[in-house]
């Protein structure tokens, strides 16, 4: 499957996911990956990036503000403020009201890379207790994309993905073990 | 409306329009921000189309007014940040306290949260009396609530603990006075702010400061406009002035960098040191 960027969105229960697929990733892939977390701000961000960092064999990093989407990096959503795509295939950060009682939301990121990436944007759905990334997958559906929500009974929290699954907006279900095929089979076009 | 709904090519024919009829130029604004706050207004004022929306603003300069506040994110607090406050307060302020006269610049001020924030640390820390805090926005409507020093009750719950959170240690209700669902902020630190229009993106250098504060102000620019606007900072600055940024924005990929250290590893708080 073609895939340039992966948006991958998760509340309550989705590091744990996350701290799953990451290992199983492999190390050449092309495509970028951006991880929108619902977190609270922290003094010591690097925490979790270093944490991520443990699993991962992809290079990890917070995005930052105008920074250059390069292929085969995941970057990580900063806490507190929205992460937008520009169409120069660059990030700016938003520190707008919240939405979905959320910032970052993941429904923005995901709408902005569906608007930029096109059909060549994935969503990943995962667990999670509130209804943001059901707007996006819907944005990146109505372009093209591809949207996977996490299977709710692998989910620690089912309500987000099952949401998403009940809205239609979603192409296929997945364990945490079949998102991390499904990724490693990705090309990407750009190089 | 979803974003895919507004083509890429209307909004630059708007933005265009809007710089030639009303000189307020916004072509170096971050596209994702913007389209994404178009498409809202669109939204929330009920325009059928797009179109009517470009009409309407070229042609009613009432429209105009409401576009700009609503165009641009006025979103803000009172000592957001505990942390950074913590650190003007410890740090910084004192340093200011040994120049005759203290003149502080909050560049895109908003509703003028921060301007507030700022003089309630100057009075703290006796210096309120030789300040002057110029605190400038390119939107009418958000400065004439700034200058009111009206904010809603709801708001102070949350302002009051990040002022604990900050290190204070007064009673924060006695910086205002309480009336129905509002508060108003005392005449003492209000007569020490100036607001006033400015456009960084238009509008030259007025004054030399030895704190400039644009928090979460470039973020919504390009890299071009970024650097233009810290040049335009750069020359308001006194050397060995210092220079505070948001959280996620840095100095260190512009052109005036050279000249500015880092105070801190974590604070977004740079010193001039032009030789």
């Amino acid at each position: 499957m073609i895939a340039d960027l992966i948006t991958i969105g998760g509340s309550a229960g989705s590091l744990q996911v996350i701290l799953e697929i990451l290992p199983r990733l492999r190390s050449d892939l092309s495509t970028s990956i951006v991880i929108i977390f619902h977190r609270k701000a922290t003094p010591n961000p690097e925490i979790l990036i270093n944490l991520l960092a443990l699993k991962s064999s992809l290079p990890i990093k917070e995005a930052e503000d105008k920074e250059k989407i390069k292929p085969g990096v995941i970057y990580i959503a900063a806490a507190n403020y929205h992460l937008f795509v520009e169409k120069d295939h660059s990030f700016s950060l938003d520190a707008s009201e919240k939405v979905n009682f959320s910032r970052p939301s993941i429904d923005l990121t995901f709408i902005t890379a569906a608007d930029v990436y096109k059909n060549h944007t994935m969503g990943i759905l995962l667990s999670g207790a509130n209804s943001d990334g059901i707007r996006g997958l819907e944005a990146i559906q109505s372009q093209g994309g591809y949207c996977i929500a996490q299977d709710p009974a692998t989910s620690q929290v089912p309500y987000m993905p099952a949401k998403a699954i009940s809205k239609k907006v979603v192409d296929h279900i997945a364990t945490p073990a079949e998102i991390a095929d499904i990724i490693n089979n990705c090309k990407s076009t750009v190089s | 409306m979803e974003l895919q709904t507004v083509r890429d090519e209307d909004i630059e024919i708007l933005l265009i329009d809007l710089h030639r009829a009303h000189g307020y130029d916004f072509s170096d604004y971050s596209r994702a921000s913007m389209k994404r706050r178009l498409i809202r207004l669109i939204t929330i004022d009920k325009f059928p189309s797009f179109a009517e929306m470009h009409y309407r603003l070229i042609h009613d300069s009432f429209y105009l007014r409401r576009f700009i506040e609503e165009i641009t994110v006025n979103v803000t607090e009172m000592f957001r940040d505990p942390e950074f406050f913590k650190y003007l307060r410890q740090h910084i302020i004192p340093t200011l306290g040994t120049y005759p006269f203290i003149r502080i610049w909050v560049a895109g001020c908003a509703s003028g949260e921060e301007a507030y924030s700022i003089a309630i640390l100057l009075k703290e820390a006796n210096l309120l009396h030789k300040s002057l805090i110029y605190a400038t926005d390119l939107n009418p409507r958000v400065l004439e609530k700034a200058k009111s020093g009206i904010f809603s009750l709801k708001s102070i719950k949350q302002y009051s603990e990040n002022y604990l959170a900050s290190g204070g240690y007064e009673d924060f209700s006695s910086y205002y006075s309480a009336k129905y669902d509002v508060v108003i902020f005392n005449e003492a630190l209000r007569k020490k702010v100036v607001f006033s229009t400015h456009n960084l993106v238009s509008d030259s250098s007025f004054n030399s400061f030895q704190l400039v504060l644009c928090r979460n102000v470039l973020i919504y620019f390009n890299t071009h406009l970024q650097s233009h606007v810290l040049d335009l900072i750069d020359k308001s600055l006194d050397n060995l002035g210092y220079l505070a940024m948001g959280t996620k924005e840095t100095l260190r990929f512009s052109g005036i960098s050279p000249k500015y250290k880092q105070v801190d590893t974590k604070e977004k708080i740079w010193r001039k040191h032009d030789s």
